[in-house]
């Protein structure tokens, strides 16, 4: 770029296009990384999940699990250990880990900020407080909880949405009043908790420390259903929300609806964390750890949703195991993911500190 | 690799901006001159900036209309409007770890859809691209290990990757040391000389403004206050009208541009001689 002084307007032509075999390579390289690290994330959510159903009081082979999955086994007790006793809780942790991580990262990328997940920012809480109510104070279950749960989820996302909206969406404000929404919910599930009946109470417990044991078939149903409909949505949406990532105004110079475009992600990730918080209750920092986790193993910055869904499933499925067959007590699951997510968000906090973002 | 121009015409009337509060903008009527490099100048909070957002719809007209092709912005479907007319921002932000390749790619929105996902043709506007702000060695490399002028001229590839007719830069040279500023002004001037694209852009520097500009558009308090070529313009009744400024106007050395030289209360050699 050196030009010599009566510089005559010689313009060399800028755009020649060339090497776009280069970026082509670039381009597909990343991507091999990425469908790679997605296929390792799903691998590792099926052995756990088929860990699951193995492991137990009477331990069953991978080839009875896997027959008796495909209902190919002829064996009534096999079945009925696999399919009756251990399945719906696999079936729950998978599910559940997916939903959360799923809408974790949604969170997360809209909001440009690893603590900007859904159960940080009272979202989840929002949807025990419903759920908890509903089954305490309105005698709900099956669908009028999962309901409940996802008004609650609703309602928090539309109340810090809504207080912190000033021309556009800030990360920073949108996490502080979250955090306070959070705390507002939560002593308000005590104060409902205090108001139950005794024999209500270990009932009311697992809207405060989730488990992955008691879901309900219903709620259980529902949540596989709302993921089967929220995956396909959140992948169509990906494209939209790299744009989004940029920033309000490049987002709407290169053509998207900004506002639009962004409460349809929300409502995708409040939807799955409303019917995941249904089925197994507030299971802490699963949404807030698998989205990091998963952008880290698929590399730069592109994708990551589908391995967020299974490293959340991951997380749930190795939670449920730790908490069942590792500990000498069994514990609910949200006890192991607490206790797993605390340090994390801990270091969060300093790193982030200290590269001068974060919370 | 990039389509044939059209003559486009992007044009203010009547046009009120604003905040929130007070109108920044009031009742301003521009015609973009098509085809050419303008450039907006002013003293801080002069409404420049808001002028080139309402250019760019990034803010909605309080009254009166931006329109484009004959058509207010507001009537467009927003992907079309990306197609012809593309924004790079003050202080544009992206994600933790994301690839030069990546971020330029992500230019290519407006023309992928539902169902066009990623082509050829985006590879080789990607590739033209980065070509052209002379980024294609930084392709594989994370935007946070580049250096401020690096990344600068990623943004303005990302940019020239969503290949539209007008380009609008809202003070691209910001942050960048004198010899990067030059770069990415005779860079902005091989695309306007090569490809026609059309420039509005909001600079500081008055004197890289007139150089460079074929038309300025000078700025008072939300309206405007000249409007023409540097040599019609810049003049020291102008500088001190506009930014409230004793100076001298001489003739650039290099182009013969208007060139302003401000007249501080100190260091003056000798009383001024004009």
């Amino acid at each position: 770029m050196t030009s010599t002084l009566p510089r005559e307007p010689e313009p060399r032509d800028p755009m020649t296009p060339d090497g776009a075999s280069e970026v082509a390579a670039v381009r597909l390289r990343a991507l091999g990384r990425s469908v790679a690290a997605t296929w390792g994330t799903a691998a590792l959510a099926a052995v756990l999940f088929v860990a699951t159903l193995m492991i137990g009081k009477a331990d069953v082979s991978v080839g009875e699990v896997v027959t008796s999955l495909l209902g190919l086994s002829d064996d009534g007790g096999i079945d009925f250990i696999v399919r009756d006793l251990r399945l719906p809780t696999a079936a729950t942790a998978l599910a559940v880990g997916a939903a959360l991580g799923l809408s974790g990262i949604i969170f997360q990328k809209l909001l440009a900020n690893p603590l900007a997940s859904p159960d940080f920012v009272g979202v989840s809480s929002g949807a025990s407080l419903f759920g908890v109510a509903g089954v305490v104070i309105f005698g709900l279950s099956g669908i009028g909880t999962s309901a409940m749960a996802l008004l609650g989820a609703t309602v928090s996302a539309v109340l810090i949405y809504l207080l912190a909206w000033r021309d556009g969406i800030s990360g920073y404000r949108f996490i502080l009043i979250g955090i306070g929404v959070q705390s507002f919910m939560i002593a308000l599930t005590g104060y409902v908790i205090s108001r139950a009946d005794l024999f209500e109470v270990p009932e009311a417990m697992t809207w405060v420390v989730g488990s992955v044991g008691h879901a309900g078939s219903t709620e259980l149903r529902i949540v596989c259903l709302v993921l089967l409909l929220a995956l396909p949505a959140a992948l169509v949406l990906t494209r939209t929300l790299h744009v989004l990532e940029l920033g309000d105004d490049t987002a709407t110079a290169l053509g998207t609806r900004v506002e639009v475009s962004r409460i349809a992600l929300i409502g995708v990730s409040i939807v799955l964390v409303g019917f995941a918080t249904a089925a197994a209750g507030p299971l802490l920092f699963v949404a807030l750890m698998a989205g990091p986790i998963a952008m880290r193993l698929v590399g730069g910055s592109g994708g990551g949703l589908l391995a967020a869904a299974f490293v959340g499933a991951s997380i749930v499925l190795a939670a449920n195991l730790f908490s069942q067959h590792v500990l000498p007590e069994p514990v609910p699951t949200g006890v192991v993911t607490g206790a797993i997510g605390a340090p994390y968000l801990i270091w969060l906090m300093v790193t982030a500190n200290r590269e001068g973002r974060g919370g | 690799m990039t389509h044939d121009l059209r003559a486009h015409d992007l044009r203010a009337q009547r046009l009120t901006l604003g905040y929130g509060g007070a109108d920044i903008v009031h009742d301003l009527d521009l015609v973009v001159p098509d085809g050419r490099i303008s450039v907006i100048v002013g003293a801080n909070g002069c409404g420049k900036s808001t002028l080139l957002r309402g250019l760019a719809r990034l803010l909605k007209p309080r009254s009166g209309t931006v329109s484009l092709d004959g058509r207010p912005l507001g009537d467009w479907r927003s992907t079309d409007v990306a197609r012809v007319l593309g924004l790079l921002p003050q202080s544009p932000v992206a994600p933790d770890g994301i690839s030069v390749g990546d971020l330029v790619g992500r230019g290519r929105y407006p023309h992928q859809g539902w169902f066009r996902r990623w082509t050829a043709e985006d590879d080789a506007a990607v590739a033209a691209a980065l070509e052209a702000t002379g980024t294609t060695d930084l392709a594989s490399r994370t935007l946070s290990e580049l250096s401020g002028g690096q990344r600068q001229r990623v943004w303005v590839a990302m940019t020239l990757a969503q290949d539209t007719d007008l380009v609008l830069l809202d003070e691209p040279t910001t942050f960048l040391d004198i010899s990067h500023q030059v770069e990415l002004l005779d860079l902005l001037t091989d695309l306007n000389r090569t490809h026609g694209k059309t420039i509005v852009m909001v600079l500081h520097d008055l004197n890289l403004a007139c150089r460079y500009a074929d038309h300025i558009v000078a700025m008072k308090s939300g309206r405007i206050a000249a409007e023409g070529t540097p040599s019609d313009v810049i003049t020291s009744e102008l500088v001190a009208d506009v930014f409230g400024l004793a100076c001298q106007v001489v003739p650039d050395p290099v182009s013969g541009t208007p060139m302003v030289v401000p007249c501080g209360r100190h260091h003056a050699a000798a009383p001024a001689v004009v």
